[in-house]
């Protein structure tokens, strides 16, 4: 139960909040530097823990609500607590993280103990003074949005006017305002009129990191909607469509499950959005709707499609092998047996929007370099994450002669995986979650 | 890791997957079904179009027809027997379940042939409208209870009240129906027609568990554990009120028409998956029952597959739809 299902760093990086199955939230601080300890900056220590959402029953409907986090979102920082939004399938709430140095001493009519005091003792008054106590951090829920969400909710996304956020589940995306938790106003709905005719459902959702008025939402059809809230009230028709045409000749039983994006994330900058679907990552221009700007093969380009091809040099889809296509029909036919093929990875840019990253198979992550379309891939594993250590990267072969260091395809460990990676705002420090660890990594300073 | 691509198998991977989301916790996720019922639909399109490619070779090679016209008729238990897969007008009621294992007890030969009526034998020779060129019949079934040869999962009409079907027939003709997508199959002298049963009062979701009347609107029934809104109680109770008669829940089948195809390639999206998915009025007890009226059949793995595909139509339905 302690699998991790979300990470997200807040606006200045210095925390960290994952959210798990069992609907518990751990927030980790980066440590400051000090003089004792100058080594010690940027290490991430546990800051609070509390139980977000409780495993629930919808007695009307026979229906088990998991308690698994799916999405937290942190909102910009106004005082000197800290808010998240933290959301399973039916429930976003509202989370204060507050710190708490001291405490009230010398109460007039209480003992120290809380128990009240005689009236004949209290002789004077007595005035409270604030005494300095450990530091203990407080999570409360502040405020609880509920029912608004008959399918199951994956995305929340808080808009640039720090007073309003989405949260979207399968065919909805409502808007809810902070302060209001009694009513939500729904900006998408491709319900069909008779579900039979259901064709997409909504993947994920996001608000435009500048302009409040625009969001975009993913499909399960590998296509992206933006839509402009200026419009109208409802946003079912959408301002502009993203979309690849798809390639006939890579046609197979799963091609629908294989294009089905799985996140979609803004550029820092708000020019650009990134989306994620099984075999590759793509970068699409704001501006244009036909194509992506860069497409990233995630898998290695030999992993899941052209193992076998005898042809060293096969990187394109129209390989006329057809060991390869029955390799890649045979291996995406196992994943889906097993249900990997339903994997949502997600993915992110760092701070300058530079470089993108997104998890894989077998605790490996990936980096794309987009100037330079260097890839790098990396491991998450006990082993190779001693402290400090800089980590080596990876290389997975594919052909008959392994060589030193490298990993087979064929031993790919497809239960390891990485669906969650967070980068920091501003400095090269990522987070990955594989499965029930999380690591970070820093980029090493000399 | 490999695995076979079989298109049956991949039907049965992806029928077990959908029975078994019905008990996952957290309630039925309409993404994941949605993604299995088009691998499910890929997989059916190229199983029914090698199917009919193989007819399509028989024909060839009995250019009469003759043989391929026969319909193995499964002598109706008693009149009016609905077929599983039309929840006609008429109740379902014992004689349902008498045609459902009379056409249950086919299985065991390959050809699970449901009765759509109760007709007289020689209405039960007309063309039926039938559906789909997936469920289009192999050719070399001959005689009542032929199907030696039958393709697995052939469901066709004999007979059917369609008032207006029934048109007079050459005897080169073979119809099959598509239970499923009620889309009527004509192959007449190796050349094919389609047409779709309009006003068939068969069209309506196949109920074959349906012993009983149908669940009242807003029913909850303990099949569809993820339902989610209750609004679309309306739609569940449908199928089982309306589906009875032949309900509006299913769309008509001159939408259903449009989605058939012969080629596997580039299935339409329009109404791909609206006869995958819809609130299914008997989950799964259909094949349960079905399965149970088998139990005198040797069944093996193979026979099960063909079973599923034979209550494909029943199973297609079986997704999700709030």
């Amino acid at each position: 139960a302690d699998i991790i299902s979300t990470v997200e760093f807040n606006y200045t990086g210095d925390l960290l909040a994952t959210g798990d199955k069992g609907g518990r939230v751990v927030i980790f601080q980066r440590e400051q530097e000090t003089k004792g300890r100058p080594l010690s900056r940027g290490e991430y220590n546990v800051y609070s823990t509390f139980q977000s959402h409780e495993p629930e029953f919808d007695y009307l409907k026979s229906l088990e609500i998991e308690e698994k986090i799916n999405k937290i979102r942190w909102l910009p920082q106004q005082n000197a607590a800290h808010f998240l939004l933290s959301t399973n399938d039916k429930t976003i709430k509202l989370w204060k993280i507050s710190e708490r140095d001291k405490r009230a001493e010398g109460y007039n009519l209480k003992d120290e103990d809380g128990r009240l005091r005689e009236r004949f003792r209290v002789t004077e008054l007595r005035v409270p003074t604030l005494k300095p106590m450990d530091l203990m951090v407080e999570a409360s829920p502040r405020r609880t949005f509920a029912n608004a969400h008959t399918y199951h909710i994956n995305s929340i996304s808080v808009n640039s006017d720090c007073a309003t956020y989405l949260s979207a589940d399968d065919l909805r995306i409502n808007l809810w305002h902070l302060e209001v938790t009694n009513r939500s106003f729904n900006i998408v709905d491709i319900k069909p009129a008779n579900m039979e005719e259901l064709t997409e459902v909504i993947t994920a959702a996001e608000f435009h990191p500048h302009h409040c008025n625009v969001l975009v939402y993913s499909s399960s059809k590998g296509t992206i909607r933006l839509c402009d809230m200026r419009s109208a009230a409802l946003c079912d028709r959408h301002a502009k469509f993203f979309e690849e045409p798809e390639d006939p000749s890579s046609r197979s039983f799963f091609s629908e499950i294989i294009s089905s994006i799985s996140d979609v994330k803004f550029s820092h900058s708000g020019r650009y959005m990134m989306t994620r679907d099984y075999l590759s990552v793509k970068v699409w221009d704001l501006n244009m709707e036909n194509r992506p700007v860069e497409t990233y093969q995630v898998e290695h380009p030999r992993v899941l499609s052209r193992a076998s091809c005898p042809r060293p040099v096969c990187v394109s889809n129209a390989c006329p092998c057809p060991q390869v296509h029955e390799y890649l029909r045979s291996k995406l036919c196992s994943l889906y047996e097993n249900d990997c093929i339903f994997d949502k990875f997600e993915c992110c840019w760092n701070g300058s929007d530079s470089t993108i990253m997104t998890g894989s198979y077998n605790n490996f992550f990936r980096t794309f370099e987009r100037s330079t379309r260097r890839d790098t891939t990396l491991e998450a594993s006990r082993e190779s994450s001693k402290p400090r250590a800089v980590l080596k990267p990876r290389k997975v072969c594919t052909s008959g002669k392994r060589k030193k260091d490298e990993i087979s395809v064929d031993s790919l460990d497809f239960n390891k995986k990485i669906l969650h990676t967070a980068w920091h705002p501003m400095e090269n420090i990522i987070a990955v979650a594989a499965t029930n660890n999380l690591y970070l990594f820093q980029e090493k300073v000399n | 890791m490999e695995c076979t691509l079989d298109a049956q198998s991949l039907i049965s991977i992806s029928l077990r997957k959908i029975h078994s989301s019905r008990a996952q916790r957290g309630g039925i996720k309409l993404h994941k079904n949605l993604l299995v019922s088009y691998v499910l639909r890929n997989a059916r399109q190229l199983y029914l179009s090698e199917r009919y490619a193989e007819l399509y070779r028989r024909q060839q090679h009995y250019p009469d027809g003759a043989p391929l016209l026969a319909m193995p008729a499964c002598p109706p238990p008693a009149a009016a027997a609905p077929p599983e897969l039309a929840a006609l007008p008429l109740p379902a009621d014992t004689q349902d379940r008498e045609a459902r294992s009379c056409g249950a007890a086919r299985g065991g030969a390959e050809l699970l042939e449901v009765p759509v009526c109760a007709v007289p034998p020689e209405l039960q020779r007309a063309p039926c409208r039938d559906s789909s060129p997936g469920f289009y019949r192999a050719a070399g079934s001959a005689g009542p209870g032929g199907g030696g040869s039958a393709a697995p999962g052939l469901l066709y009409a004999a007979g059917c009240d369609f008032a207006s079907g029934g048109a007079p027939h050459c005897s080169s003709r073979t119809t099959v129906l598509d239970l499923d997508t009620h889309v009527v199959t004509t192959v007449e002298n190796g050349y094919l027609h389609q047409d779709c049963c309009s006003q068939c009062p068969c069209c309506c979701q196949p109920a074959p568990g349906l012993a009983s009347p149908p669940p009242a609107p807003g029913t909850k029934r303990k099949y569809y554990p993820g339902q989610e809104e209750e609004e679309e109680g309306v739609e569940e109770g449908e199928p089982g009120g309306g589906g009875v008669a032949g309900g509006p829940p299913f769309a008509p089948c001159t939408k259903r028409a449009r989605f058939e195809e012969y080629s596997a390639e580039h299935p339409q999206d329009s109404s791909n998956i609206s006869n995958l998915i819809s609130i299914f009025g008997s989950g799964f007890t259909g094949l349960v029952s079905r399965q149970q009226a088998d139990s005198e059949q040797p069944l093996n793995g193979q026979l099960c597959s063909k079973q599923a595909l034979a209550s494909l139509g029943a199973w297609t339905r079986a997704i999700v739809a709030f």
